[in-house]
């Protein structure tokens, strides 16, 4: 059992996922973001690399994007961060209970190389991968067996207008979670997501192998709770990015943000 | 395009969107979507807007609503992103009529067959009647995307006697850093949904393109393409901003054509190549110049 499987063993229900962007607001922000994130609740960080045409991006991330690109982001920097990110003798650890997954856009991973990226993703103790844009027929054929060689979960993403058949066909390469877009939307977006309740009702009866959390268009408690009703937890975005972007100190400002969402 | 409107119709579709650069795509679109009262949404490079301002005002003329894209150098690839985030968000009323021989398959496919009318053409009783011969032992076209490129050798791939020219924007120059000459600076990458050729830096960020011609000014280039460069069926050439200014200005004058500045790249193509009197050289001059004339009144010398 991996370790995102153990958490959703453990926990079972209002999972909560936090997205943020890899070099964002400053280069160095990763991973004080990240020892935020865990501190203030967090189970899972979903830590995205950025790219420079994220087209499953709503205006949000891809502004979040272009200014850890401008501030110098890469891969390649990222994973020098992230090197002994949960056991770092002095106080920059993040520690070993928050799961952490990279997301990304398929481009800059291949010219990374798909089985470097892995092997250090896993070397550093990234626990799965989320690329929207990655087909399920070439990862069956072929980067599948590549991500189970490193031990990665790989989560692939679902929509309402996914059909039963293909839900089915993700849900069997998927290991971790599934991840149900709430509606059809980018990232970001004002529509809401209660309108999926009939999509959300929908997995349930499908019997999944894997636990599902739900993204995009998550942004405060009443959307958390809603999702977690039928999902067993959520992921927030967009609505985290934005509270960083004004914000002189990301400790304080994912403190406030979170323990709106945990209502605490 | 009257066969895609109907194709998007029997869809049930009520929404229509489009991506274009140079405008072609786009009034072509507004013109279907008028002719069978369809709603319908193009994406503009905001670059775009400005020089191919005659263009605009067709769409609009035409009942379209044009949306600047404001992202990346404000061109194709931008209107591009912004077109596939529109339908990622309307999947049900929304169909999106993509201009370019690129995007997830199929698109590149269905676009080539669409556009392969122009090689069909070539083929006709008209070149026997003119030439005496069945087939041209060249064909020359602009690449950006490379849909007009894609028509024009689609009929052709299978004749090996057929040497088929493919002309991209060299932009300042090649090593200017501006630049539209994806097969001569690129490598494999991904781009709106197809492994191609991409003009990228080493992480694998793609780089902003640029070229003279709004047609031409993308990063990428169709899988198909990728595939004739690669394998060498098809000869890539490049002309740059100013070369394709003058054989625009010099067509003019020769022929009484104002061709439009992608086109413009492809007649360049002939002061680079070695003919002799047999050979029998079509060109595909894919637009007219009309749209461009504000940036030819810039430069031209009267």
């Amino acid at each position: 059992m991996n370790r995102i499987q153990k958490l959703f063993a453990l926990k079972g229900r209002n999972i909560l996922n936090i997205y943020c962007t890899a070099g964002y607001p400053h280069l160095e922000s990763t991973i004080e973001i990240m020892k935020a994130l865990q501190q203030y609740g967090a189970d899972i960080i979903e830590l995205g690399m950025p790219y420079s045409d994220p087209l499953a991006d709503g205006p949000v991330i891809q502004r979040s994007s272009s200014i850890a690109l401008a501030n110098g982001m890469s891969i390649k920097k990222l994973f020098e961060q992230l090197k002994d990110f949960r056991r770092r003798p002095s106080s920059g650890s993040v520690g070993e209970a928050v799961r952490v997954i990279l997301m990304g856009y398929m481009n800059s991973v291949l010219q990374y190389g798909f089985e470097k990226f892995c092997a250090d993703a896993a070397a550093v103790g990234i626990d799965g991968l989320i690329l929207p844009d990655f087909p399920e027929y070439e990862f069956e054929i072929e980067y599948g067996a590549i991500v189970n060689k490193y031990n990665l979960d790989f989560i692939f993403l679902i929509t309402p207008e996914t059909s039963d058949e293909r839900i089915k066909k993700l849900d069997s390469l998927s290991s971790g979670f599934l991840y149900a877009v709430s509606s059809s939307y980018t990232t970001g977006s004002d529509k809401k997501p209660g309108s999926a309740k009939g999509y959300l009702r929908k997995l349930k009866s499908l019997r999944l192998k894997n636990p599902v959390l739900v993204g995009f268009g998550i942004k405060d408690k009443a959307s958390f709770d809603a999702a977690c009703q039928w999902a067993e937890g959520a992921i927030i975005g967009s609505a985290y990015i934005k509270s960083l972007e004004n914000s002189p100190n990301v400790n304080a400002a994912t403190k406030s943000f979170l323990s709106s969402k945990r209502g605490a | 395009m009257l066969l895609v409107g109907a194709g998007a119709e029997r869809l049930g579709k009520k929404r229509i969107i489009a991506e274009t650069g140079a405008g072609q795509h786009g009034v072509a679109t507004a013109t279907v979507c008028a002719l069978k009262g369809m709603e319908c949404i193009v994406y503009m490079g905001e670059k775009d807007m400005e020089r191919q301002a005659p263009n605009v005002a067709r769409m609009k003329m035409l009942g379209a609503t044009v949306i600047p894209a404001t992202s990346g150098s404000k061109t194709l690839k931008d209107a591009t992103n912004e077109a596939i985030r529109d339908w990622i968000n309307n999947p049900g009323d929304t169909h999106y009529i993509i201009g370019g021989v690129v995007g997830p398959h199929p698109y590149p496919d269905m676009v080539a067959r669409f556009q392969s009318v122009i090689s069909e053409e070539m083929k006709s009783w008209q070149f026997f009647e003119k030439t005496g011969n069945n087939l041209p032992t060249h064909v020359i076209a602009c690449v950006g995307g490379g849909s007009n490129a894609a028509g024009a050798f689609y009929h052709f791939l299978n004749e090996p006697s057929v040497q088929l020219i493919a002309v991209e924007a060299a932009g300042e120059g090649m090593s200017s850093g501006k630049t539209a000459a994806t097969t001569q600076l690129g490598t494999p990458g991904i781009l709106h949904g197809s492994k191609n050729l991409l003009m990228q830096t080493e992480d694998g960020q793609v780089v902003e393109p640029h070229s003279i011609s709004a047609g031409l000014d993308y990063p990428g280039i169709g899988p198909l393409h990728a595939y004739l460069f690669e394998s060498g069926r098809a000869t890539f050439l490049s002309a740059t901003d100013d070369e394709a200014l003058a054989a625009a200005f010099e067509l003019a004058k020769l022929e009484g054509i104002i061709p439009a500045l992608e086109s413009a790249h492809t007649l360049h193509a002939l002061t680079m190549m070695k003919w002799v009197q047999e050979d029998i050289v079509i060109i595909c001059l894919s637009g007219r110049g009309d749209k461009d004339l504000s940036t030819y009144m810039k430069h031209i010398s009267l």
